[in-house]
């Protein structure tokens, strides 16, 4: 018992030092990650493209709205659009919020597992820019200062109908390659 | 670096959920650790969405904040706006006419049927019932439709301003209102229905983070998680601001204390808020406009403090404004129900399996966005060493 919370407790002080406070630091002087390039396989996703739904510091109304796009009244699975449980599954990667320092380092990460091809879309006036947040001090501003976004659905939150109308609209530019 | 080797010690498991995980929909890291199939301890990581929001609260003005306020939630955006702005009104001494009042509590209590709705959803997501969460979905956005219509937006609404509400209802959408709301009653009570019959949620929800009465209000609960352990708290019933004293309803208390109490309290919560909106929508006063002159309203405040609370749909909410004259506020103190639920409920996960811990999590309807109103740590090198001290004193206690 007693080696086990002293195990905890230790584990306590070399998980802080190395994951909380140095990575956000490094963070911010990092370059954000580089669009990988397109090639024609991409499209083949259009047919079961699986989205992945990060928050990365929204006030949940574009996350309730992202859910709601994703219940039967707008019947997503038409276009055979569905929700990804992990990164790893997913090809479009669907972020809502303003980026805040410490999920923005979460952001590139998530963004660096997902496997090729990639897509991002940012739902919502704040993952566009900030938002009304666009001065406040723990706040980077828009999703492309850290990711490369290829769709932008604006909106304080965006509807329903407008996000999958991105999605779609990203799925036929896909067509056309 | 001699810590290093102890972690190779497998005693407990490591198991991180979040902060993008398919059960949260919102950044937190939750960091259990598992004997086995038992958990032993849960460290709540937060601080993913601490935007600032108080800070930037100083630098706009009074009528500003409003907007920004309705954001720090998205969830609760009306009962964080008509916090903030009854607080404005305390200072001003402005009191908004009947009708508006009457409105304030039709818009906040559409909030929490269609919050009460989402969380229940959830829960039922993540008990892998999946049917059930689209159903519910699909009959919320009955309950998004009607907001829609009273307030202009489905979300976001920015119906409150100082002195009354933005727009007012005419019959057409009144009756239209009522028309939804009675729609949505009887799915409501089938839904209730399902959460007391059926048998896989009952034994996923039954005895599952069990809270007694003593631990709701030592470690301060608030909201239907209290009122799922007994504890009889609710401001609406204890300040009756706006209309709530004009309005009958009841305060729901459960006695059980576990995950599927805080559930049926929010249920019975959704059913009165029905007969409220319809009983307000019934009987709206008419006692003048209830959408005031905005070029009327003072550009300056006069100096002074005030304070405001409103029952959000997780629980108590607090506006602490002071004003030292002028247009900006001198400083905007935010405390939000979710902030106790979620700090606290660290005491609510240890016995219970790893399975149970995304059950035992929603069951408070946690709210992230809500819940940052924590301080980040300063990046400077003499005040890192600091916090790092107070973290090990806190560990060898």
């Amino acid at each position: 018992m007693v080696v086990k919370y002293l195990f905890l407790i230790l584990y306590d002080i070399v998980d802080r030092r190395l994951f909380s406070i140095d990575r956000c630091i490094f963070m911010v002087e990092q370059s954000k990650p580089m669009r990988p390039p397109l090639s024609g396989t991409a499209k083949i996703i259009r047919y079961t493209p699986w989205l992945v739904h990060f928050n990365t510091g929204a006030c949940n109304g574009c996350d309730i709205e992202v859910l709601a796009a994703l219940t039967p009244l707008y019947d997503p699975e038409r276009f055979g659009i569905k929700l990804a449980p992990s990164i790893r599954h997913g090809d479009i990667l669907v972020v809502t919020g303003a980026v805040t320092k410490k999920a923005g380092e979460r952001l590139k990460r998530l963004y660096e597992q997902m496997p090729n091809p990639k897509f991002v879309i940012a739902v919502g006036a704040c993952a566009i820019d900030g938002g009304v947040f666009h001065n406040a001090y723990n706040v980077l501003a828009g999703v492309d200062k850290v990711i490369p976004v290829d769709m932008y659905i604006p909106g304080c939150p965006a509807r329903p109908e407008a996000i999958l109308d991105g999605i779609v609209k990203l799925l036929k530019k896909l067509e056309e390659l | 670096m001699g810590a290093k080797k102890v972690i190779e010690v497998p005693y407990v498991v490591e198991l991180p959920v979040g902060p993008q995980h398919p059960a949260l929909h919102e950044p937190l890291l939750l960091k259990a650790y598992a004997e086995g199939e038992e958990i032993v301890k849960v460290e709540i990581n937060t601080g993913y969405n601490h935007r600032g929001i108080e800070k930037l609260a100083e630098r706009n003005n009074f009528y500003r904040n409003i907007f920004i306020c309705g954001r720090v939630c998205g969830i609760c955006n009306t009962v964080h706006a008509n916090c903030y702005t009854r607080a404005l009104e305390y200072l001003l001494g402005v009191e908004p006419n009947n009708r508006a009042k009457y409105l304030r509590v039709v818009a906040m209590e559409f909030e929490r049927i269609h919050s009460h709705m989402l969380i229940n959803a959830i829960m039922a997501e993540i008990l892998g019932f999946d049917s059930l969460f689209m159903n519910m979905m699909l009959d919320r956005e009955r309950i998004m439709k009607a907001k829609e219509i009273l307030t202009g937006n489905r979300v976001i609404g920015d119906y409150m301003m100082v002195g009354g509400v933005r727009r007012d209802v005419d019959e057409v959408k009144r009756d239209k209102l009522i028309k939804l709301l009675k729609q949505l009653r009887p799915r409501v009570e089938y839904y209730k229905k399902l959460f007391i019959e059926d048998e896989t949620i009952l034994k996923r929800l039954v005895d599952t983070g069990l809270l007694s009465r003593v631990n709701a209000t030592k470690y301060s609960f608030v909201g239907p998680v209290a009122r799922g352990s007994n504890v009889r708290i609710d401001v609406r019933a204890s300040d009756k601001y706006d209309a709530y004293g004009d309005i009958p309803w009841n305060v729901i208390t459960y006695k059980e204390g576990d995950s599927w109490a805080r559930m049926m309290v929010r249920w019975d919560e959704t059913l009165e808020a029905i007969d409220m909106c319809i009983y307000a929508l019934e009987h709206l006063p008419s006692d003048g406009n209830p959408v005031p002159d905005e070029r009327r309203l003072p550009r300056k405040f006069p100096e002074g403090e005030s304070y405001a609370r409103v029952e959000a749909q997780r629980g108590e909410l607090t506006y602490y404004v002071m004003s030292t004259g002028g247009v900006n506020p001198y400083r905007v103190k935010i405390r939000t129900p979710s902030f106790l639920n979620v700090i606290h409920s660290a005491i609510l996960y240890p016995g219970y399996s790893i399975a149970d811990l995304p059950v035992i999590f929603v069951s408070l309807d946690p709210c992230i966005a809500c819940m940052e109103r924590v301080a980040v740590v300063d990046v400077d090198e003499g005040r890192r060493r600091l916090v790092r001290l107070k973290d090990l004193a806190k560990g060898v206690y």
